[in-house]
Formats: C-alpha cells, structure tokens, sequence
C-alpha cells in the first residue's frame, strides 16, 4: 500500500510485471483447464482491476513520475513514464480487461486449439505489453513493447491454428501490424529530429522544421492508423476478429485498437507538441469515411463477430474524428473547443472499450452455446439464455447511442464539439467541416439500424434451427464478466460529470484548456458554459422511467380491463414458421440498395424452375480488389525477379557471398 | 634491401608458404591430401604465432599458438580423415571451373588482395604489416575454392582454410585477437565441423552421395 501512493509508476510496473509472471505460471500446469483456465485468469482479472484502481487514483492526483529501469537492451535502459494520459489509458486497460479476464476464465474450454496453459501465458503476455505500451517513454521500449503486443495476439489471433482460413486471417494481420510498425518506427526516426535520442523527452525537446514536423505526423497516423483499422488499412480487422477466440476479440477490440488511439494522442499532442491545423484535416478526413464505411458494412454482414469488427472499424472512425477535430481547433488556437473535442475522443474510446468488449463476450456465449457464427442459423436466444441476451441488450443499446446508456453522451459530446467549427477562421474548412457532423450522425444511425439487427435476429423471435433449443445459458464467471461490463456501461452513461472531470485531467495537460471547473452541477453535463446546452442523464432516466412506468400502469388499469381473448387473424396461413421471420440479409437489404456502389456484390438467383432453389450472396470490400490486389502482385512480380537469384546451387551462393566481399573490399579501397 | 632480423624472415617465409600452400590446396583434387595440406597450414600457423609470440613477448600468443597444434594440426585433420574413411569419399569429382582456370583466377584475386593491403599496410604498426597481404590472399582463395568445389567435404575444408587467413590475418595486423575471441573462434570452427560432419552424414542418407549439385532439387520450384 505504501508503494501504491508514494510510486504509482513503480506499483503499476509490479502488476504488468504480475501479469508476466502469471503467465508463466500457465505453464507449470498447461493442460489443466481448472488451473490455467480458471483460477490463474481470475487472479489476472483482480490484477486488471487492482491496476484500474491504481491508474484511476493516479489520474485523478495528476501524477507525473519517471523511472529508468536498470535493464533494456544493450546501453539503452527501458525509460518508463507515467503521466496523465498514461494513467487515462490504463485506466482503460484496467477495467476492461477485469472484467474480459473473468469471462476467459469461464470461458476457455479443453480441446479448443492451443493449450489453456499456452493460452494464459500469451493472453497475460498481451495484457502486460500493452501496459509496458502506455508507460513507455523511450522510443525503444515502446516499439519492443509495441512488438509484443503485436505477436502474442498473433499468436492468440492464431489459436486454431489448424484451421486454413484462420491462418490466413493471422498471416494478413501480422502483415498489416508490421506495415504500420515501420511507419512508426520511422515517425520516430524522424521526431527524434538529429539528436539520435530516443527518449521521449528528447523529442519533446527536439524542434523539428514544419515540413519534417508534418511528415512525422502522418508516419504515426498511418503507423497507429493501421492499427486502429483506418481505412484503407482496415482489412485485418473483419478476418482476425472472428478467427480469434471471443474473450481475445474483446481485447483486441476493446484495448488494443485503443493503444493506436494513445500512440497518435501522444505524438500530437505530447511528442510533437505543437499541430499545426491543417493536420488535423487528415485524420478527420480518414476518421469520417471509416466510420461510414464501417457503418454500412456492419449493416450487411450475416457472420456476427464480422460485424461487430465493422462495428469498430465505424467506432474508431467516430474517435478519429474527434481526434482530427481537436487538432483543428488546438492549431488555430480555439483550446477550448479542442479539450472538448479531445475529451469527446477520449470517452468514446473508453465507452466502446466497455461496450464492445461486452458484445464480443456476449457472442462467444452464443458460439459456444450453439456452435454458430452465422445470423442465418440463430435466433429466439433471449428464451435460452436470458443473462447474455439481457446483458448484450445493455451493450447493443449503449452502442446504437441511446441515452442515457454511454455511447450516447461521448457522441453527443462529439457532436458539440462539431458546432465550434464555424469559428475557425479558414473560410471553406469552417463551411466543410459542419458536413461531417452530419456524416457523424449518418454514421451512428446506421449503427443503430446495425445494433437492431445484431441482437433482433440473434435473441429474439424463434429459433431458427432445431438444434438451437438445446442452448444454454453461460456459467457463473462469465456472467460476472458481462455484468462487470453492463455496469461500466451504466455507470460511464449515468455519471458522464464526474468522467468528463477526470478526462479534464488529460485534456488540460494535453490543450491547456480546463472544462472541468465548468460542470457546476453534479447531474448536469454542461461542458461549455458559453453555450447553452447541457444534459442530465440521470433527468432523461427519472423521465424515461415515469413515462413507461405510467404507460404500463395505464395499460394494466384501463385497457387490459377491456381485453377479449380470441384466435388472431391470420392472415390466412396457417402457423407462424421461424422461416417466415426476417432474415440478416432481408434486414440489411435496403442499406446494401442504398449504398450498392460501396460493395461488391455477387448473387446467385434460383431460377422459378429449380428444383432445390437456392440464393447466395457474397459481400466483399471494393478496396481488397482495386488496392490490395494490385499490390500484392506487384509484390509478386518483385518477389519472382528477384527468385532468379535462388539458384539452388551452393557454388552460385557462395559466388553471391564472395562477390559482395569483394566489391565492398574494392568500395573500402577506393573510397 | 634492409637487413631482417632472423625471426621476421623467418616470419615472412612462413606467410609466403602459407599463400603457396592455398594455391595447392586450390590446385588438388584428392580429398584425403587436401586435409593433409589443411594440417600442413595449421603447423605452419602455429610457427608463425610462436615465432611472433617469442619476438614480442606476448604470452597470450603462446597460448594460442597451442592451440592452433591442437585443433588445427591434431583434432581437425584426424576428425576429418575418419569422416573420410567412413563416408568413402577419396577423390572430388571435377570442380566446376577447371584447375587452370581456378589457379589463373587465384592469381588475379592476390594481386586484387594485396592492393588491397596497402592501405592497411600503412596504418598498421605492427613487424608483421606485410604479411596482411598474404592473409588477405589465403582467405579469399580459400573463398574461391568452396566455391568452384562439389563435394560438401572440400567446401568444409575450404571454410577451415580461410578461417586459418583470418587467423593470420589477425595476427599480422594487431598481434592476433583477444583471447576471448580467439577462444570464440576457435570452438565456432569446432562445433561448426561437428555439425557439417552430421550434416555429410545426412546428405549421404538422402541422396546416396555427398555431390553437392542434388540439393539443388530442393530449390523451389517454378
């Protein structure tokens, strides 16, 4: 405890180093499911909850501490950080992964892929380096724990391994992962501006010229961008997400997209200082068509973990906007509206940290109740498993931007930060961005229209297989890890004062600008005292609550006084059939109609003739075809120029060798 | 001409013998003279570190030059010469670039190594700075026979020749390496002819042969 106040920094790196440690011990027994699977990911949880006490008490004292570890790599000691952006994003990783760690412990089962021991050892693995990412402050040690982070959830990523198209999924994700590790690997090279230190405080320090300066900002935004599934490096996403293990998918959706959000954060506004406006443009630009672009393929996906990966995608577009924004409004100098739009970001990350690792955990139930992915083949669940369904409700509605759930007040907030955009003083980019904030609002509508759909078919109506009736609900720690995360949505939703008074925290390092003495009220989030708007959740709860309690109460008294009980009309048919409801795809036709030129669509239409009629549609990106494509051929073709090397012989390799000895010999002698 | 003081002539005749035994090591075909040669080149290394040891006075010298007897002169050639025996493989076919033609490309290839010696040559402040050349020499002609060789047992041969060149190499230019690397090296050539022999082994169960041309049907293919 006395470590806990006097080195915050000091007792966080002792519980990632926990988290390793735990890991380890997987091994001591890795085939037992009761050891491994069960009680080591509890004590993991505890760990995550411990470090989600530890960042929030040291987020909210706004301690500012360094320590040089005595190890690293070779005459570069690791240096570690812990700021109040640091603690704001552990803050993050603490809780979620609390309450993902207790849902793996009921989850991970025996015979499924790796060993349960393996297992634990990577999923701490990947928890831990994702911390050592939040606190590192060398360029170093972020990129080694970056790396890491990187290749134990390839290798979670990976758990059936066996499988072809899993490998695959893993293969493209460790691909797009390398890529934009280079790209950041080089923002580094190029922040640390001549001085060859790679400390972070060196860069703060290091004064880059404009143009240097801009193109270090978008090798990090292309760097961090790919991992938080910017378009058009968002690929990986929708084939890694369904391939990996459900509890693996809420942390890699949840957390991990959420250190790409940290890494530009950092460089911006940290590392690089002082953006200039104009960069700012990017991000919001590319955070606009992803959040579209996720939007509407969400609407059309029939697999439902690949359409909650394009639900991120839609989700990390909304916090990239708010990202872009604030650096507009930071670069022209309006450092208010940019700790709004800042702040905005920053609760949208951690509202969907919550709310999507929920909805992720929530179809692992339903995967290992049922044994589908598919839309098509579930349905009528809420009967069979009324905990997962209920619980997924929260995390769908918090999701759709419903109040007074989460989702709602960090959109909301992004919305209000739109509204300061006419102040800029750049005449077209004032008129254009506006338009944004309606892409925004088109953009979270159709997540609504998504969410309906996602739990519509899945829970409710009837099952649309017989095999369906033997589901069965979750067990007791997975139910606990659901509700730990129903909660976080709740409460983020219930008290976005006191969350917005801590964001203030990082905002105000980070902009200069304060929002917090401003929300005088407790129950009322008014940001911007110059602006007349505010909302009380807690207000819209109490209103909501009477409405529907007084419609209930109006139903039962009056008009169920006059109900007669008779056979309904129907219509003409005999039963009501599970075929007859309406299926993903009918659901999601009038968005693929809407938005037909987004897709590429192939159908197949039974004839009126056919015997065993069939319908088939498949629904793939644009970009995989007109990008991807033509790269790796081109990748292809360098690669078979260069295979005339390979010439099998050892002589020619040996000839290969001795040349280069030679010529280099012969460089030496002549330079 | 200055007059030489004994030793270093000495010294000097022993580099020049190592560059002429390159060239009959490049020269020959007979396997079991090649690690006769191998062993030859060893005892003349050792000469020379001793001879160089004595002249500075440098008892780390001393040590390495026994060392050198006993892998290079003893344990190798004996390892060798049993791998030999057991895989039966006396004779390497015809190398692929034939003995004139290798033996006219050696040529060019000292010149090219003692031009390129010059420079260091001058930098260097050692008794020994002519014979940088010769090391230079002995290593790339060993380079040159691994690479115009067929069978796997001459290519290893020719690895140990040119570890010999830098060896000497080393030695001429800053009176041999520190101990620990020399160490280093030392149990790097060991342990890599340990591996290779296994490897003969290996190659000879898969393809009947120690020809080095059939593992380049594990090339992938078109």
């Amino acid at each position: 405890m006395a470590i806990f106040v006097s080195s915050p920094l000091s007792a966080c790196i002792a519980l990632l180093a926990g988290w390793v440690l735990l890991g380890a011990c997987g091994l001591l027994r890795p085939r037992s499911i009761r050891f491994a699977g069960r009680a080591l990911f509890t004590v993991g949880a505890l760990i995550g909850a411990a470090l989600g006490a530890l960042s929030a008490w040291s987020l909210w004292t706004g301690v500012t501490e360094q320590i040089v570890l005595p190890f690293g790599l070779p005459d570069l000691p690791f240096h570690l950080r812990l700021d109040t952006l640091a603690s704001g994003f552990l803050l993050l990783l603490g809780t979620t992964s609390a309450g993902i760690s207790l849902y793996s412990a009921g989850y991970f089962r025996q015979g499924e892929g790796a060993a349960p021991g393996l297992l634990c050892l990577q999923y701490h693995l990947f928890l831990a380096s994702m911390g050592f990412v939040l606190i590192a402050d060398d360029a170093y040690s972020f990129m080694v724990a970056w790396e890491s982070m990187a290749i134990s959830s390839y290798f979670l990523v990976t758990t059936q391994h066996r499988l072809e198209e899993i490998r695959r999924a893993g293969f493209l994700y460790l691909l797009i992962a390398h890529v934009g590790a280079i790209s950041i690997l080089l923002a580094f090279g190029v922040m640390q501006g001549g001085s060859w230190q790679f400390t972070f405080e060196a860069m703060r320090s290091a004064h880059l010229s404009p143009a240097w300066a801009a193109i270090a900002f978008l090798l990090a935004l292309a760097g961090f961008g790919a991992k938080a599934g910017l378009v058009p490096l968002h690929i990986w996403l929708p084939e890694a997400h369904p391939a990996a293990p459900s509890p693996v998918s809420a942390l890699m959706s949840g957390v991990m997209l959420k250190t790409a959000v940290y890494g530009i954060i950092r460089v911006t506004f940290d590392l690089l200082g002082a953006p200039v406006w104009w960069w700012g443009l990017v991000p919001l630009a590319a955070g606009l068509a992803t959040a579209f672009y996720g939007a509407v393929f969400a609407a059309v996906q029939t697999d439902m973990k690949r359409l909650l990966a394009y639900s991120s995608i839609e989700n990390m577009g909304l916090v990239f906007t708010g990202l872009g924004l604030a650096i507009v409004f930071f670069g022209t100098g309006m450092h208010l509206a940019a700790a709004l739009a800042l702040a905005a970001t920053l609760y949208h990350s951690l509202n969907h940290a919550f709310m999507k690792s929920l909805l992720f955990l929530g179809t692992g139930s339903v995967l290992h109740a049922t044994g589908e992915r598919n839309l098509g083949r579930l349905g009528g669940l809420i009967h069979r498993m009324p905990w997962v369904a209920w619980l997924s409700l929260v995390g769908a509605l918090a999701i759709a931007g419903l109040p007074p759930l989460n989702g709602f007040v960090s959109e909301w907030l992004l919305l209000q930060s739109f509204l300061f955009a006419d102040q800029i003083p750049h005449a077209f980019v004032s008129m254009l961005i506006p338009m944004g904030a309606a892409l925004v609002a088109l953009a979270a509508a159709l997540a609504g229209y998504v969410m309906v759909k996602f739990f519509g078919v899945i829970f409710l109506g009837q099952p649309r297989e017989s095999a369906l009736s033997r589901a069965h609900d979750c067990g007791r720690l997975e139910r606990l890890g659901l509700t730990w995360l129903a909660l976080g949505c709740v409460a983020l939703g219930l008290a976005p004062v006191q969350v917005l008074a801590a964001l203030n925290r990082v905002t105000a390092t980070l902009t200069g600008a304060s929002l917090a003495h401003q929300t005088a009220h407790w129950w009322l989030l008014a940001p911007v005292p110059t602006r007349e708007v505010s909302y009380g959740p807690l207000v819209f709860l109490t209103a909501s609550a009477l409405v529907v309690a007084l419609t209930v109460t109006i139903v039962r008294l009056v008009y169920h006084r006059r109900v007669r009980h008779g056979p309904a009309w129907d219509c003409g048919f005999g039963r009501l059939t599970a075929r007859m409801q309406d299926t993903a795809e009918g659901f999601g036709q009038p968005i693929r109609n809407l938005f037909q030129s987004f897709f590429r669509i192939e159908r197949e239409l039974p004839t009126p003739f056919d015997r065993a009629p069939r319908y088939r549609i498949a629904i793939t990106d644009r970009i995989w075809r007109s990008l991807y494509e033509p790269l790796g051929g081109i990748v292809q073709r360098l690669a078979d120029a260069a295979a005339v090397l390979q010439q099998g012989r050892i002589a020619a390799y040996l000839l290969y060798s001795f040349v280069t000895l030679v010529v280099l010999l012969a460089l030496a002698l002549v330079l | 001409m200055t007059h030489l003081p004994w030793d270093l002539q000495l010294l000097n005749t022993c580099a020049a013998l190592l560059l002429l035994l390159s060239f009959a090591m490049l020269s020959q075909r007979r396997i079991v003279t090649l690690v006769d040669l191998l062993a030859i080149q060893g005892g003349l290394l050792a000469v020379a570190t001793l001879l160089l040891a004595w002249r500075t006075g440098q008892p780390h010298l001393y040590l390495s030059a026994l060392l050198t007897v006993a892998l290079k002169v003893a344990f190798l050639p004996w390892l060798l010469h049993r791998l030999i025996h057991r895989l039966e493989v006396y004779w390497d076919t015809e190398p692929l670039l034939n003995i004139s033609g290798t033996l006219l490309a050696g040529v060019v290839i000292v010149v090219f190594a003692f031009g390129l010696a010059q420079p260091i040559t001058q930098l260097a402040n050692t008794t020994m700075r002519s014979a940088i050349g010769i090391a230079i020499a002995v290593v790339l002609l060993a380079f040159l026979m691994m690479i115009t060789r067929r069978k796997a047992m001459s290519q290893v041969i020719g690895f140990l020749s040119m570890e010999n060149g830098l060896f000497f190499g080393a030695m001429s230019a800053t009176y041999g390496m520190p101990m620990v690397i020399e160490l280093g090296v030392a149990l790097d050539v060991l342990v890599a002819v340990l591996v290779l022999g296994v490897f003969f082994f290996q190659i000879r169960e898969q393809f009947d042969s120690l020809d080095l041309h059939h593992l380049e049907s594990l090339k992938e293919s078109e």
